[in-house]
Formats: C-alpha cells, structure tokens, sequence
C-alpha cells in the first residue's frame, strides 16, 4: 500500500520498523534538527525509552560509542546533527569505523550508521554550512548514501541499519520536509543508482538535494526540445559507475551536480572517472555544477549566488549542446 | 587493599606473565633480525597488569586495546604463532597481515578493537560497554589506554558518556610515565597533562577510581576484581590506575632490549642484579617479582618454576617457526574486506 510522507517521515518510519525487528538497533540523538519535523520523534521515544537516547554534545565521544557499540553487536544509529559538526566526528569514522574490517582481515565488523543534515540550509553562515560528504567520501571503507526522495531515504535507511559495514546517510536541511509517494515500505539496495528522468541528448548526474534543481531544468528544457536524462546515485560509495557510463554512453553529454565547494567534490570525482573511462562516448567537454570554493555567506543575497540552480544547472546542458 | 591471592591463581599468573614476556623478547629478536620493519611497542613491564586483567575477565566480556597490546592479546589466549606471524605482516598472521604490531585483533576472544589512535580504545570501550548493557546478561567491557590517552578531548566525552549512562566499562589505565624520558631527551612520547593526579579526571564525573601498583600482581587482581565486580552488578564504570615503572626498554624512541632476555636465576640469587638496571630486576619487573613470590620460602618451587619457564620457551620456539615459515600475503588479497 503506498503511502505518501515527507523525507523527516520516511527516516523516522525506517528507524522505528527497524526498532521494531530487531532488538539490538537503537538511535542515539535526533536525525531532525530543530525545527517543527522533530516532534515525529516523539512516538519512537515513547515506543523505545531504553534505546531513544539523548546523548551530551560531543560529536567525536557519540560517534566513538556508535563504532564500539556497533563492534560490540549493536546497530547504533547515531546522529550528528549539523553536517558541520561531524568534523568533529572525523578520526573516529574514518579512522576507526571506516579501516576496522580491514584491518582486522575481516573479522570485526561495524554496523553502525551515522546521519547529518548537511548543506546549505539558509542563514547558516559558514559554520552551520558545510557540505561534508565529499570530505567523507575519500573514506574507504565507509559506505555512504544521499536520499533525495521519500521513498530513497525510507529504503536506504533500512539497508544502512542491516549493513554490515558502516554508512553514513547524508541527510540535507533542506528535504527534510519534501514529501512524496512511499510504494512500498522496502530496503532500497546499497550501490544502486536510480534514474529519476530518461532522456537522450544530455545526462545530468545530481546528488541528495540537487536532484530536485536538476530535474527542474530537466522540464524547463524539455520545452525547448532537450531531452535531459537525470541520473541520482543515490549512493555515493560505492559509487554505481556503469549506470552514470551508461547513460553517458546513450547521450554522449554530462553535467554533474553538487553543492558542495567544486575542488574535491563528487562532481569532479565523477567527471574525473567519466573522463576517465567514457572518454570515447563523450561529444562535448563534461560541465561541473558546484559551489565555487568559498565559505557560504551569511546575507541570502549572497548565499543564493554560491548554489547550483534549475537556471545554472540548464546552462551548463546548453554549454555541452554548444561546444559540439 | 591486597588480598593474598591462592597459589593456585599465582601459578597460572605465571605462566601467562613469563608467556607474555618471552613473546616480547620474541619481537624485539626477530625485529633485531629485521623480519619486519616500522616501529612497534613492548609490553615489558606491565605483564602483572595486563595477566591480572585478563583473569578477571569471562569469555562474553569484550576489550579494547591500544598500540601496546601484545601483552594484552596473548594473555587473552591468542595463539602466539599467529600473533607474531602478523607482528611480520604474515599470510598467517592473526589479521592476515592487515594490521601489524599496533592492531592485534581477535574478535573471537573478545577484541572489538585495538587501535593506534590515541584515545580509541578508551573513547570505542564505552560503545563496547553500551552493548554490553543493551544486552542486559551482565556481561561488562574493559578498556585499557595509556596514561597519554587521557590526554586526547575524547578520553573526556567517553568518561562522561559511560557516567551519564552507568555503562559497565572498566577503564584500566595502564600509567607508566614514571622514569619515562620526554621527547626533548631522545625519549618516546609520555604523559604531558596539568592533572597530577589523573584519577581527578574520571571522579570529576563521579566515577569511582583506584590506584594500584601495576607490577603487584596480587594487588592488580584484587583491585580489578572488585571493579569487575561493581561493573557486573550494574553499578556503572570504574577507572582503575595500575602504575608501573617504565621499562628501560620503553624510554628511547625505538624500543631495545636493554635489560637483556629475563634471567630467572635472578629470582634464585643464582644470577646477579648489579649494575645500571638493577632496581629493575630487584623491584620493577614484574615477573621477577612473582618469582620470587613463589619462590619464598619453597625452594621446592625452584624446578616448577624453571620447568614452566622451559616450555613457554618452547612454545615460542614454535611460535617463532611458524611467524617466520608464514608467507607474505598473496597479492590477490590486496582488496579484500575493504567491505563485509
Ligand atoms: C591521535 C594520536 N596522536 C598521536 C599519536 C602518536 N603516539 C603513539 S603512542 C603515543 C604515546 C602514548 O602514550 P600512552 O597512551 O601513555 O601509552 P604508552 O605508549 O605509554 O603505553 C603517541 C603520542 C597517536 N598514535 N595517535
Ligand atoms: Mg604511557
């Protein structure tokens, strides 16, 4: 039976049917910042007072109690608020969580999942700002996912709780009130891209919240007569690479999306290895849409000017029809 | 505080400590021999600590560890071979060679962790202990760390979760900066904190603390066992400080073995103790003390003791023959377990 839910309701719909099933998950902090979504937290307190717990702010001691808890057979789902502030949370998910099975040769394992509502939000000013998952991503060893839809965090969050490894969800400010269809309550797969749009002559590849953006150029160009194909990894590691070459193969044209600052970002990294390996598919140089590498400012005027757009992201389609 | 422990117990203490200690004198060999390169961290010293531990231990109890964990993973029962095979970054190697010297790790005995970061294994022992609890069948968690670790922001964060939350941790600091030399001298790296007393720290958040002498391994088991215990019936953490002296061996930069292979006639006044290390071997090393332990007053003891010496000696003769016949890993291997 399909449902209809916001990207807040969908999260805490996984994490409650995964309370439910099994008894060694449990959530350490509140996925839902605070604004008015957090009071969906209420029903899985009430339902779970042992294993709903509120920890002190200390992002780098909760993300440490989640790899133990996690190497010890729990299944921590432990928040870390703002994207900004698992920084503080680095060494202990890349340099414990992310290598432990690894280095271990396979015999530790670390199911735990850590979520963050990263990106530019509004009025955040540098600090409460940062796009932290291409930072994360250079992480081997940690999965790491970017729902866009409802129904993609629903599923992916129930696939990160029952992963084996652990996985960091990459929530953004911004979707959390986006609602739209759940069909099923199912586990979306692990490394599987999902095509939001097809299309023939352009591939955009956009990532957690620039999804939405791209499709909307998507519509705006199809009224010009381009048929844009919009590619949502979903995932991010591991990345589905033949879905992103396939496409491009189909359309021989690429703009990738990402809000994060361009140098490093998953849109250079997923130009990078298209360059790299769909170089004879290409008809046109790949455009990168990104924040320019800058802080993100505090006055809206600013802000506006430093994140992709449906209108920037259609330029950039129209600079790889141009330049063939 | 110190309970006269049975005879029994001191035994099979023994036997663990000497085991421990001859598997160091192991490493420092076949490093010597440069069957493995990188650096790495001798145990020496704190064998009464890390055996009295481990006694008080049970098979569901689970363990971080740090850097300095050889001690603490033979003294769990690892198999010595495969212990020192991945000391050589071996094929047969406890971790197939993906960890090396600094992350020992057996899960099978309960290791959920050995981390070289400093603070890990301290700030991942109150998550052990948060599952511990979650499994509500009195099971507990112990975390040893250095006396640096408490250094680290996070060493804080965890002590205050583990308080809040009435985990069953035992946070077993294993101190042993005194006679350390500081990095300035040519020394490694010690205990650079304001807090004198670094049991302050964990009461500041109401956990109860207990210092112990660190090469009594009478004392050490006694103190543990009564911290195990409060852990057992739910009553919370407990930071418990074993002191040792370091190890002259421990001081430099690289570690050496600069108190030779133990001598167990010194025990018997049938080898000297004179010279630059001989507080050492009168006082400081815990292995000559517990030999003289059992030795006093039963000089019947004396071929017990020698002949237990003898086969550890030859189970890491053994031990020794498979680390180094273990072949490197194959190539093929290279991208395995990146993910379950
Ligand atoms: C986060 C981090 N910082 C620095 C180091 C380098 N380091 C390795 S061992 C060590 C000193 C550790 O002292 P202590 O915790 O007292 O253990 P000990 O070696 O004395 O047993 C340092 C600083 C590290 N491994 N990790
Ligand atoms: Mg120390």
């Amino acid at each position: 039976m399909s449902e209809h839910m916001s990207i807040a309701q969908a999260l805490i719909a996984a994490i409650a049917d995964a309370m439910a099933e099994d008894p060694m998950v449990c959530l350490l902090g509140s996925p839902l910042g605070l604004g008015p979504q957090r009071m969906l937290m209420n029903g899985l307190r009430e339902a779970h007072p042992d294993r709903v717990l509120d920890p002190p702010t200390c992002e780098a001691g909760n993300a440490a109690l989640g790899v133990g808890a996690a190497m010890g057979g729990a299944r921590p789902f432990v928040d870390l608020s703002t994207g900004s502030f698992s920084f503080l949370a680095f060494s202990q998910i890349v340099n414990e969580a992310a290598v432990a099975h690894y280095m271990s040769n396979g015999k530790v394992r670390v199911p735990v999942t850590y979520h963050t509502l990263e990106g530019v939000r509004g009025g955040g000013a540098p600090q409460h700002s940062q796009n932290v998952h291409a930072l994360f991503w250079n992480a081997s060893g940690l999965e790491m996912l970017a729902p866009a839809t409802p129904a993609d965090m629903y599923g992916l969050a129930r696939s990160a709780i029952a992963s084996d490894n652990p996985t960091f969800i990459m929530g953004h400010a911004k979707l959390l009130g986006l609602e739209g269809p759940v069909p099923e309550r199912k586990a979306v797969p692990i490394g599987k891209a999902d095509i939001k749009r097809r299309g023939r002559d352009v591939t955009i590849v956009a990532i957690h919240l620039m999804v939405h953006p791209a499709l909307a150029a998507a519509e705006a160009l199809a009224k010009e007569g381009i048929d844009v194909e919009v590619v949502d990894p979903r995932t991010l590691a591991p990345l589905d690479e033949a879905t992103i070459l396939s496409s491009v193969a189909k359309t021989g044209r690429l703009v990738v999306v990402d809000e994060a600052p361009l140098q490093g970002s998953i849109a250079s990294g997923i130009a990078g290895m298209v360059a790299e390996r769909g170089f004879h598919s290409l008809k046109a140089p790949i455009q990168r849409v990104a924040r320019p590498d800058a802080p993100v400012a505090f006055a809206a005027g600013l802000e506006a000017l430093l994140v992709p757009t449906a209108e920037t992201i259609a330029a950039a389609v129209k600079r790889t029809l141009s330049t063939s | 505080m110190t309970k006269p422990q049975t005879d029994d117990l001191r035994w099979k203490l023994f036997e663990t400590m000497l085991l421990m200690r001859r598997f160091e004198e192991s490493v420092s060999r076949l490093n010597e021999q440069k069957h493995f390169t990188g650096h790495y961290h001798l145990y020496i010293g704190e064998e009464a600590t890390g055996s009295a531990a481990m006694a008080c231990l049970e098979p569901r109890d689970t363990i971080t560890t740090t850097h300095r964990n050889h001690g603490h993973v033979i003294a769990r029962g690892a198999d010595p071979g495969a212990a020192l095979a991945e000391i050589l970054g071996r094929a047969g190697g406890l971790n197939g060679g993906r960890g090396g010297t600094i992350h020992l790790c057996d899960p099978a005995l309960g290791f959920l962790s050995t981390s070289g970061i400093v603070g890990g294994s301290i700030s991942m022992g109150s998550g052990g202990a948060f599952a511990r609890k979650m499994k509500k069948d009195g099971s507990i968690h112990m975390a040893f760390f250095g006396d640096s670790a408490l250094e680290e922001g996070v060493a804080f964060e965890a002590l205050n979760i583990a308080a809040l939350w009435k985990l069953p941790c035992v946070f077993l600091c294993e101190n042993n900066s005194a006679e350390a030399w500081a990095p300035g001298s040519g020394g490694y790296t010690t205990l650079v904190h304001a807090a004198h007393d670094l049991r302050a720290i964990p009461a500041a958040l109401g956990i109860p603390t207990t210092r112990v002498d660190g090469v009594d391994v009478d004392a050490c088991h006694a103190a543990i066992m009564e911290g195990v215990a409060r852990c057992r019936a739910g009553e919370g953490p407990v930071f418990i400080e074993a002191m040792t002296k370091r190890w002259a061996g421990s001081a430099p930069l690289w570690p050496e073995l600069s108190t030779g292979v133990t001598d167990l006639r010194m025990a018997t006044g049938e080898a000297s103790t004179t010279g630059e290390h001989h507080a050492w071997f009168e006082h400081d090393d815990p292995v000559l003390r517990l030999a003289r332990t059992l030795l006093a007053g039963a000089p019947a003891n004396k071929a017990r003791v020698f002949d237990m010496d003898a086969r550890v000696r030859a189970r890491m003769a053994e031990a020794e023959a498979f680390a180094i016949a273990s072949p490197s890993p194959a190539a093929a291997t290279l991208l395995d377990h990146v993910f379950a």
